[in-house]
């Protein structure tokens, strides 16, 4: 079967298997950082753009992108450096694995949502899994870099100073 | 492993239903629950270009066509004006984002799973199903289908006719599969309760008793036992039969609770 992808903004044509998933077809064509993470599309990390929707990969058939623009983090580096940098200060990113997946979200939730809540980062990005941190890490960071773009507002939070209402309930447990 | 060995973009849904009469042929919605089978199939029949992605709105009723994502329904702002976000708070902890823009509610209503939110809402909103073949029928009716039936879920109405509905689910981790779920509306059919994940499919009970002709608290408790009573309730690796008996009961308060004080809100008011 054959289909035509705008893949990070490059047109390409190319016959594949009519089973083939979005996300074999991604890392077909050098897109490596879309991943299998679950296989059961709970964790995230196989999160791509399609026609700039958040969108799990391995669970898109290819020929239904057929036709449409895919966006992998390769293509969103310009717009993910914004806030990559504080990711790195929090040590957020240990592993590595479900970054690309969280970066990539991060970039729908802010073209969605350019100054979202806490509350509103935690739902967004509920659909991303990390084995390594917590979360924590992730939330300060995005915090960080909402905060650097305004005035007055606190920077550098540390763990103690930022959530500290975030799973209050089990907290006082 | 799931495989098939080809797919076709219908171009009429006469063709797509023509191709689904074979039984090793399938309708891809999200794809998400079907991809975790382990077999092989034959032509994958997406409906992608028909677009049964809209949603649309009259004085009567909503339309959703089978292929609006559960993102849509979420972020639609008529559909959660009218039910008071009983649609948002229904599928907001369906895992992610990415997952609720790629699962569809056609497959969510079709599958009849146990587990479903979709179905738990849809349900107690009085909605109907409108099939390629056997026309419009009640999603009461719906459910009881055979599954060997192949027809094509094109889209689901809403009929406007409830006045109030909240939705509440118990998970034991956010995101996961809900141990119940439980929405209350009140609407032209009486007050009703539609409990699901039980972990069977989602079941409806009405007030036929009129227990709550006058809503008193004690009445609430009454009504939320009579529901806890007239499930069936089962068990599995999430949950006891006894522990959703006693979370239904919960729900069930709570939910109406939320509902009379809305309208005492808005006596007031």
């Amino acid at each position: 079967m054959e289909v035509k992808i705008t893949l990070n903004g490059k047109m390409i044509k190319d016959t594949v298997d009519a089973d083939m998933l979005l996300i074999d077809f991604c890392r077909k064509h050098k897109c490596y950082s879309v991943k299998r993470g679950c296989e059961t599309g709970n964790c995230g990390l196989c999160t791509v753009l399609m026609d700039g929707k958040p969108m799990l990969s391995c669970s898109i058939p290819v020929g239904r992108a057929d036709g449409r623009c895919v966006d992998t983090l390769e293509g969103l580096e310009e717009e993910a450096k914004k806030f990559t940098g504080y990711f790195a200060m929090q040590g957020a990113d240990q592993c590595g694995f479900c970054n690309p997946g969280y970066i990539v979200n991060i970039v729908a939730l802010l073209r969605e949502n350019p100054d979202p809540t806490d509350e509103e980062i935690l739902e967004y990005l509920s659909g991303n899994l990390c084995r390594c941190t917590g979360y924590q890490s992730q939330l300060r960071s995005l915090r960080n870099y909402l905060n650097s773009k305004k005035e007055n507002a606190p920077m550098q939070l540390e763990a103690e100073v930022f959530g500290a209402d975030i799973g209050k309930e089990w907290k006082n447990e | 492993m799931f495989y098939y060995n080809q797919y076709i973009r219908a171009k009429s849904l006469e063709e797509a239903y023509e191709l689904y009469q074979k039984r090793q042929n399938f309708i891809v919605g999200g794809m998400l629950w079907t991809k975790m089978k382990n077999t092989t199939l034959g032509t994958a029949i997406d409906l992608c270009e028909l677009g049964l992605d809209g949603i649309e709105e009259n004085e009567n009723e909503f339309r959703i066509g089978a292929y609006v994502s559960l993102r849509d329904i979420e972020t639609n702002e008529s559909l959660n004006k009218y039910t008071d976000n009983a649609f948002a708070n229904s599928v907001k902890d369906i895992v992610g984002v990415q997952f609720r823009n790629v699962a569809t509610v056609g497959g969510s209503i079709w599958g009849r799973y146990g587990f479903s939110d979709v179905m738990t809402i849809f349900r107690a909103l009085g909605a109907k199903v409108e099939l390629f073949h056997e026309g419009i029928m009640e999603l009461d009716d719906f459910v009881k289908l055979p599954r060997t039936v192949r027809d094509i879920l094109v889209s689901v109405i809403v009929p406007k006719e409830t006045e109030k509905v909240v939705y509440l689910s118990q998970r034991n981790q956010s995101t996961d599969f809900p141990v119940l779920t439980c929405a209350v509306s009140k609407g032209k059919r009486g007050t009703m309760a539609v409990i699901g994940a039980t972990p069977y499919m989602a079941e409806p009970v009405y007030d036929s008793e009129n227990i709550l002709s006058v809503t008193t608290d004690e009445n609430i408790e009454r009504f939320a036992d009579y529901v806890a009573k007239n499930i069936r309730f089962g068990s599995n690796m999430r949950a006891s039969a006894e522990y959703r008996k006693i979370i239904c009961n919960v729900l069930v308060k709570r939910a109406l609770k939320t509902i009379v004080s809305e309208n005492e809100k808005e006596e007031i008011c």
